[in-house]
């Protein structure tokens, strides 16, 4: 075998790599060099390709024809292992950190530096038990990790708990995970996803940091924004092809957009004042939520005294980082806060919940459906789709009690075949076979049809939840079209979203969660990105880190 | 349509696969494997009255079966189905002593609604735990198996015993609550129970399939949050697919006590409830394959039953082998995984 010499800089050259799966022919032919001490950056929609790419390049697939070329040598991967040890290594959306574990220990996970024997064996004497058998030697572990984290000025705590760090700390430590492997390629896939604008700051410089040592990074990523200010090349997949790679200082936001599309795309659709009539469709009041038992990372009062109020007619954004309340916020109204099976999560509640002049305070989930409400989760695969049902079910779900959904008891078959077929044709959903399950399209597909079922009943309220996250660009233009052709209907729409473009694109009004209280409030057009990045981190400076 | 036909050459090119595994393990023994599988062959299905045993013993696989699997939709694991079949067919036979003078449709309706709502109540009691305390039902269905034992051999011993035999059964039913055997199995004890399970699995795979409960049942055994979010109880539901296994279980034993035995016996199962988990797995929960994987296990239990006689080294424990190999080739997914893609570089 030909391993990498650890420091060594890689020179990656993907040659005619193509996949196929059954009838998808997801990657066809791609070409693509990784040259060493730069960040490239891979865009293309959902479904383009791009982490099929990543994959193989991965080692967790095996290409169907084609080749990976590092340093001039043609390399075959069969499992990621491989793949790290001749220095590619991956960051993935969802991290894969064990999280009651140390930082250390997350870090030499897998590949623990082992106690050496002890001194009365000499020093050349064979191996007699099996790696496994042996105890870690963390303080050279640590040492070793010192080491790495030094060089990159990566700051982490090594004692702390992992599941007490904030995300971008995590993510930080998947990184320092890659490089304790002398990693010299980083792929990270959607790495900002989950970030506040301030801590994307940070990994941006580390990022620059890692450059600056003459490693590579490959980003792949939804914003294009990020990809013009972090990235020195960008390769554009458009339906399992490459079509474009620019150098990204001559290039523009505008111009990959369409380059990934394949046609002009509005990135920030026109949306026209709106004409709010004032009946409110959803109101909070002094409404507070206390867990009845804090754990030792959690604060005890989850929402502390909101007050808020949806027109008809007019969208309200909340603004905040993931974690600050919003989500207990977003469960409270659509009576799931203590759903789940094993008894009541114990959440101690004061204050008032309309929706549509109906309290549904303690209302339970079913009670909710009855409303003329439209929900979009967060979590289009936990909470918006029945993965494994075919389309027809799932273009029913949350509505299977209405009458055109059932009678008696009885599902009317007929009715639903057509319920989800013209769902599929008004909200664009491909491929437009309503049997398939839904864990066979893609996230931008799979988002459709959430969007579709739930706007398509005309409801007079809809509560959308981080309904663009993980979205490709055209799947954008035409979910927020959508949001704003409801409100154009006279629905009030109450909108959460970590990403502070969607906010600023389609909010009338935009308030800003902070801790459980709502900290800022503003009307359209009134603040900057930098105002309310500001205000999500807690007035200035995110005081996690301090 | 070659995925449609491969869909069914799987399960029996694995179940042939299984058998012929299972029974190389008696060149162990010293026995020839072809020999042991025609023997176990011709014991299941060599006469009428084979045939006819065969599916008697088909009939309570088919209930626990089904019982397994409706849960299983509800994504709950009923371990229970044993405790639950033993608590019905008790109360069947009750009904029958308690009202041994009801003519013949109603003496049966009545110990079918007694068996059904038993063994509901049974399994409803660990659905509730798993719905309010958060308790699994893994442990509280296995702990309950412990118990319906227990009661049910208090109820057999101390108030409806069978005084003139020396063994743990009850008294015998009522004329008016047995089945007719079916003629046409030599004396076979098959009743019109084994019709009941087939519609069993016909109207629980409508159930699922066709209505809004069921479809409420497979939400939450899909995905608890996604049917939180869509306005379905999950603890209800849980609740109601307990039920509904503990319900369908409790009708394993009516061939037995209403049929062959016209009384409860104390241990008239044969690992029934825990056979069933089997027989549902092999079926991969479908209500309709459950009817075909019951009847494989069932001629498994009747064909291995003649080897203590017929054989000098193999005995009947030979079914547990055969029924062990033959889930392990047809769960093995990625074996048949990796023939397809063999196939497909070639």
């Amino acid at each position: 075998m030909h391993e990498t010499q650890r420091g060594d800089a890689l020179d990656v050259r993907i040659v005619g790599l193509t996949k196929i799966f059954g009838a998808v022919r997801a990657n066809i032919g791609i070409n693509l060099h990784l040259k060493p001490g730069t960040i490239h950056g891979l865009v293309g929609e959902n479904g383009a390709g791009k982490s099929t790419t990543m994959k193989m390049l991965y080692g967790l697939y095996a290409p169907d024809a084609g080749e990976i070329v590092v340093n001039g040598t043609a390399r075959t991967f069969k499992s990621p292992t491989d793949a790290i040890g001749a220095g590619i290594g991956m960051v993935h959306q969802h991290f894969m950190l064990a999280e009651p574990y140390s930082v250390l220990d997350n870090i030499i996970l897998g590949a623990e530096p082992v106690q050496k024997f002890p001194k009365v064996f000499p020093r050349n004497f064979p191996r007699i038990f099996p790696r496994a058998l042996c105890p870690i030697n963390r303080r050279q572990a640590a040492e070793r990790i010192t080491k790495v984290t030094a060089q990159y000025g990566l700051d982490v705590p090594l004692d702390a708990r992992v599941a007490s760090l904030p995300v971008g700390i995590q993510q930080r430590i998947e990184i320092i995970k890659l490089l304790y492997r002398h990693a010299r390629l980083l792929i990270l896939d959607e790495p900002t996803a989950v970030l506040t604008p301030l801590e994307t700051r940070e990994l941006f410089a580390n990022l620059r940091r890692l450059r600056a040592e003459g490693h590579s990074v490959v980003i792949i990523t939804h914003k294009l924004e990020e990809v013009m200010a972090i990235t020195d090349e960008v390769s554009v997949m458009r339906a399992g092809k490459m079509v474009g790679k620019v150098e990204t200082n001559a290039t523009s936001v505008e111009e990959l957009a369409a380059l990934m599309v394949g046609r002009e795309v509005n990135l920030r659709i026109p949306v026209k004042p709106a004409a709010p009539r004032n009946d409110s469709v959803f109101e909070a009041r002094n409404y507070t939520l206390r867990r009845a038992k804090a754990g030792p990372d959690e604060r005890s009062v989850v929402l502390d005294d909101l007050n808020l109020r949806v027109r008809a007619g007019e969208v309200v954004g909340v603004a905040g980082v993931e974690g600050n309340g919003q989500r207990e916020f977003f469960e409270a109204m659509v009576g799931t806060l203590s759903a789940g099976a094993g008894g009541k999560k114990g959440y101690r509640i004061a204050g008032h919940i309309n929706v549509l002049s109906t309290p549904i305070t303690h209302a339970s989930s079913s009670e909710v459906r009855s409303l003329e409400i439209g929900i979009i989760p967060y979590d289009r695969h936990r909470e918006g789709l029945l993965l494994t049902h075919d389309s027809r079910e799932n273009c029913m779900l949350g509505y299977q009690r209405r009458p055109e959904a059932s009678r008696r008891g009885f599902l009317r078959m007929r009715a639903l075949a057509a319920t989800s077929a013209s769902i599929f044709e008004t909200f664009d959903v491909r491929p437009r076979d309503t049997m398939l399950e839904a864990k066979a399209f893609s996230g931008g597909n799979q988002q459709k049809i959430i969007v579709g079922r739930e706007l398509s009943r005309n409801p007079r309220f809809v509560v959308a939840a981080n309904p663009i996250r993980g979205v490709d660009v055209g799947a954008i233009e035409f979910i927020h079209t959508q949001l704003i052709a409801a409100r154009d209907r006279g629905a009030g729409v109450l909108l959460f979203s970590s990403d502070l473009d969607e906010i600023m694109t389609l909010s009338d009004r935009i308030v800003v969660m902070y801790e459980g209280r709502i900290v800022g409030e503003f009307s359209r057009g009134a603040c900057t990105i930098e105002q309310l990045g500001m205000l999500m981190g807690g007035g200035g400076g995110d005081k996690r880190h301090g | 349509m070659a995925n449609k036909l491969a869909k069914i050459l799987q399960p029996v090119a694995a179940v042939t696969l299984g058998l012929l595994i299972g029974a190389s393990v008696t060149v162990l023994a010293g026995e020839n494997p072809l020999h042991v599988l025609r023997l176990i062959f011709s014991s299941a299905f060599g006469s009428r009255y084979d045939l006819g045993m065969t599916l008697f013993y088909a009939t309570p696989l088919m209930f626990t079966g089904l019982s397994v699997a409706a849960a299983f939709h509800g994504g709950l694991f009923n371990i229970g189905a044993e405790g639950q079949l033993t608590l019905g067919a008790l109360a069947a036979a009750v009904a029958g002593i308690v009202f041994p003078d009801l003519t013949a449709p109603w003496g049966i309706l009545l110990a079918i609604a007694a068996a059904v709502v038993t063994g509901a109540f049974w399994g409803a009691i660990p659905g509730w735990l798993k719905a309010v305390r958060g308790s699994h039902e893994v442990i509280t269905t296995i702990m309950l198996n412990a118990v319906a034992a227990g009661l049910a051999g208090w109820v057999t011993l101390y108030m409806v015993r069978n005084t003139e035999s020396q063994n743990p059964e009850t008294m015998a039913v009522g004329p008016g609550f047995l089945f007719t055997k079916f003629g046409a199995f030599d004396g076979a004890p098959l009743t019109v129970a084994i019709a009941m399970a087939v519609l069993s699995s016909v109207a629980l795979s409508f159930f699922l399939r066709r209505t809004r409960p069921g479809f409420e049942l497979r939400a939450v055994g899909t995905s608890e949050p996604a049917a939180a979010t869509a306005g379905i109880s999950v603890k209800r539901m849980q609740v109601f697919a307990m039920a509904l296994a503990g319900g369908i279980a409790g009708l394993a034993g009516i061939g037995d006590v209403l049929g062959a035995a016209g009384k409860f016996k104390m241990g008239f199962s044969a690992d029934y409830g825990f056979v069933g988990i089997a027989v549902a797995l092999l079926a991969r929960n479908n209500p309709l394959a459950i009817i075909f994987s019951a009847f494989l296990f069932g001629a498994l239990h009747k064909g291995a039953a003649d080897l203590d006689f017929e054989t000098e080294n193999v005995t009947r424990d030979l079914a547990v082998v055969l029924q062990a190999c033959v889930i392990l080739t047809v769960c093995a997914d990625g074996f048949w995984e990796l023939f397809k893609r063999r196939k497909a570089r070639v």
